[in-house]
């Protein structure tokens, strides 16, 4: 899974990777990091959207870095590539945490929530997808009572991942919804629950609400539920990922994050400034709009991506 | 999970926000050297766009779009005086501003759709971009601002329920959409879909497609297919605000395929600060024609650049600083000319000054709305055929001028008459009409004076709106003391020489206080 996920991902990074090749051609010949070079590095980071602080901060690394000369006296481009990856992978290695990890509840109750359009649902069902794989019974919770057809998005899916799909009414009360679909869980032992919310953007004040109400309207059913609350970042955000991801946090307290679409021309580079702005996990990437479009993430292979290198 | 979210609040504050707060205080702090007043230099320039450059890259504009966009305003600002009462950094950011209304704006953002019917409206984007909510919206506002009939059809075949939701979106709308039938390619789609809008005599027919990332090549041609045959009259490209540096990689990939006529933009609604709006803009070299406010059907509006330029530089309060500063500086004009006018003294010069205040307030309109209790006449005046365009020809006319002759009229005999229409690029008969008018006003503004100055010129401006179709602007406090033939002469001498004032309101104060105190056209020559 991992070659495949980095494959996709090397896919969709490729553009990016090849013009840090570029950024890095300047060196051919050099026995120190110029300016040129520096700012190539950082334009490419700029790129991605990793954000001018830490793409500054980065490049700034890599410039006070003293290389070892190959044999033609010059820079390595492959070290300078080397010493890139590894500084990104330094900041994202810490929130590196597979979603999988220590589901002891049952039910174990997943909630998804995020900016409209960023992947939730198809995110649903992609996870719905994998715990099937692990042999574990899904209630999807169509939480989206307000989108048109959000609902009968959510079943299509449900039919495909073989899930259960709890909705109620067009309009009516997302919470309420949830809570039927823990309530079922709970009275068919069913493993795991996962809440689909309606796309909402993070400065609607009552939408946030909303959230925060659902959330708690599960922990009465179960004190500890929702026990995962995932955001889910369109990876072509720039950096407003971070005003979504302030405000997502504040109303559900997040325990982790997936990013999505990174197999088109966007980087997701700003999951890098996220990473060491909140520390909040990464679980997964999506890749694709398939079912098993969903990969774990990986500190390494991102980093390394974002570095136009291949993977180890 | 015992994953502590709490613990970094402190560190939550967005870099970009942060950043942005100190734009200001950092271009001070570049400027600090700069104790002569006078105009920017270049070195002061350069440091201040450092400065700019990151803000808008924190605004999500594309860097290579951040680049162009960097050295258009150096050519703008350097040379620039800078205000009387303002720093010199916050002359900079008035600039970028201005610029940045300049490049966002457009004048074609109405949809082309009025031709042989059915008009066929695509849009195209990546997944999850809003197509379809702004397929909804579209049909709802052509069907009830534009009257037309109009159907939707969906050839996303794909994404799970997308059909059954633009279905919803085109009942709450109330507009026709096109049955679905499984097992049909999108092609076959638009196909029957052009075919039906013949039959049942729909204006407007809008195209849903599906998401695509444009990596997928497959996807891609589709796209391209969907487009060849259904020949769209608009081809719009939607867009999420939040998007990122990928905004041009999307806006290229796309336009390089099929030609995009115009860019939505939504989620307006949120709190990014939408520098894709440029990106896209410059890329694509289309209009904005839209953005998406809300996720309800009526959430669609026209593209206003001065808000969205307000949004990516978020320096609202320096930009309307520096416009009260140059309002100040432009009433002190306004007053000192009308002293030389009541005294009778206005010659080709005064004119030339005149007609730079027109173009630089956004025309007569604004110049008049800094005179208390005119205000309201620009809106009677917008029912005039005025033109920027005369504006400029008259300026150039008094370029040609000498000096001697600016001052006294009295000296163009007809040689030299048909020198000055030589050297401006015009007409004898428009050095006439101009050395006419002149003249005329000249000996409006003597009248004027004896009526009592400014307070006469308010008189006589609401006679002038009193005198048009619509009284209701005249208020009784400034009844009239003009008789039917002055106003009828003011109006004569104002017609065809002043700018349209439809957009005036916005111009002042907007993209039309570009230079500030400096040469008027120092631009066009
Ligand atoms: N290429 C690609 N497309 C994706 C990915 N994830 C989701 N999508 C697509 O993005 C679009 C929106 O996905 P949804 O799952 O409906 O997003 P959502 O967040 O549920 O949307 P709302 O409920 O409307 O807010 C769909 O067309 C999906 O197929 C991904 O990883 N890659
Ligand atoms: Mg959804």
């Amino acid at each position: 899974m991992a070659l495949n996920w980095f494959k996709k991902l090397k896919t969709g990074l490729s553009k990016s990777a090849s013009k840090v090749e570029d950024a890095l051609a300047s060196i051919t010949g050099k026995k120190s990091i110029d300016q040129e070079t520096v700012d190539n590095i950082e334009d490419q980071l700029i790129l991605a959207d990793l954000g001018i602080e830490v793409a500054a901060r980065i490049t700034k690394k890599i410039k006070d870095q003293k290389f070892e000369l190959n044999k033609n006296k010059e820079v390595e481009k492959l070290d300078v590539a080397k010493t890139l990856a590894s500084e990104i992978e330094q900041i994202l290695l810490p929130c590196e945490k597979n979603l999988f990890e220590n589901i002891t509840s049952k039910p174990h109750v997943l909630f998804l929530a995020g900016v409209n359009g960023s992947g939730k649902t198809t995110t649903a069902a992609k996870l719905a997808e994998q715990f099937r794989i692990q042999n574990k019974t899904v209630v999807l919770a169509a939480s989206d009572t307000f989108r048109a057809a959000a609902v009968e998005q959510l079943k299509t899916w449900g039919k495909r991942v073989g899930a259960h799909v709890v909705s109620g009414v067009d309009g009516g009360d997302s919470a309420a919804v949830a809570f039927k679909a823990l309530q079922l869980a709970k009275n068919e032992g069913k493993d795991i629950v996962i809440v689909d919310t309606a796309g909402r953007l993070q400065n609607k004040k009552d939408l946030m609400e909303e959230l925060t109400k659902t959330c708690k309207v599960l922990s009465k059913l179960d004190k500890n539920a929702p026990h995962q609350k995932v955001v889910v970042l369109d990876g072509t955000v720039g950096q407003n990922a971070h005003s979504q991801l302030k405000s997502f946090n504040e109303a559900i307290g997040l325990t982790g994050m997936i990013i999505t679409k990174l197999d088109g021309s966007a980087k997701g580079g700003v999951v890098v400034s996220l990473a060491e702005s909140y520390k909040i996990p990464i679980h997964a990437v999506g890749v694709g709009e398939g079912l098993d479009d969903l990969q774990t993430f990986k500190a390494t292979s991102f980093s390394r991506a974002l570095a136009g290198l291949d993977e180890i | 999970m015992s994953f502590k979210h709490g613990r970094n609040c402190g560190l939550n504050i967005r870099f970009g926000i942060k950043m942005f707060e100190n734009l200001t205080d950092k271009l001070g702090n570049v400027f600090k050297g700069l104790t002569k007043r006078g105009a920017l230099s270049e070195g002061d320039v350069d440091t201040a766009l450092k400065e700019v450059r990151a803000a808008l890259l924190d605004a999500d504009v594309a860097l290579s779009v951040v680049r162009e966009f960097i050295d258009k305003v150096r050519i703008r600002a350097v040379g620039e005086e800078v205000l009387r009462s303002v720093t010199p950094g916050q002359q900079v950011i008035k600039i970028v501003n201005d610029v940045l209304i300049e490049v966002l704006g457009s004048d074609e953002s109405e949809l082309l759709i009025d031709h042989a019917p059915p008009a066929v409206i695509l849009l195209v984007g990546l997944q999850g971009s809003g197509k379809t909510t702004t397929a909804g919206k579209l049909a709802l506002h052509l069907k009830s601002k534009k009257r037309k009939k109009v159907m939707l059809a969906s050839l996303d075949i794909y994404r799970p329920a997308a059909r059954e939701q633009l279905k919803i979106l085109g009942e709450q709308a109330e507009v026709l959409v096109l049955p679905e039938i499984d097992g049909e390619s999108p092609e076959k789609i638009a196909r029957r879909a052009m075919a039906a809008s013949k039959i049942q005599a729909i204006d407007v027919l809008i195209l849903d497609t599906a998401g695509r990332t444009t990596l997928d090549t497959a996807m891609m041609s589709e796209a391209q297919e969907v487009f060849k045959l259904s020949n769209p009259s608009e081809t719009l490209l939607v867009a999420d605000a939040m998007t990122g540096q990928d905004a041009v990689q999307t806006a290229k990939a796309f336009s390089e395929l099929i030609k995009i006529s115009g860019v939505v933009l939504t989620r307006s609604d949120g709190d990014a600060r939408g520098g894709a709006a440029l990106s896209m803009r410059s890329v694509t070299g289309c209009p904005i024609k839209f953005v998406g406010v809300s996720e309800k059907l009526d959430g669609l509006e026209p593209f206003y650049p001065d808000r969205a330029a307000g949004r990516i530089l978020d320096m609202g309060d320096v930009v309307s600083l520096v416009e009260k500063a140059a309002e100040t500086i432009a009433e002190e004009d306004a007053a000192h000319m009308m002293k030389r006018m009541s005294q009778g003294s206005f010659d080709m010069n005064d004119m030339l000054k005149q007609i730079g205040q027109l173009k630089k307030m956004g025309g007569l309109g604004g110049v008049m709305s800094m005179l208390p209790g005119i205000g309201k006449l620009q809106k009677q005046m917008a029912a005039n055929n005025f033109n920027d365009k005369a504006i400029s020809k008259q300026e150039a006319i008094i370029y040609s001028m000498t000096k001697k002759e600016r001052i006294n009229v009295a000296l163009l005999n007809a040689s030299r008459r048909k020198r000055i229409a030589f050297g401006s690029g015009t007409a004898v008969s428009d050095v006439n009409r101009l050395v006419k008018q002149q003249q005329d006003m000249a000996r409006m503004m003597k009248k004027m004076g004896k009526m009592g100055g400014l307070g006469g010129l308010k008189n006589m401006m609401s006679s002038l709106g009193g005198g048009s179709s619509n009284s209701e602007q005249v208020s009784e406090s400034q009844s009239p003391v003009m008789d039917a033939n002055r106003m009828a002469e003011l109006q004569k001498m104002m017609g065809g020489n002043m700018p349209n004032i439809g957009n005036m309101a916005n111009r002042f104060g907007g993209a039309g206080l570009p230079g500030l105190g400096g040469k008027p056209s120092k631009k066009r020559r």
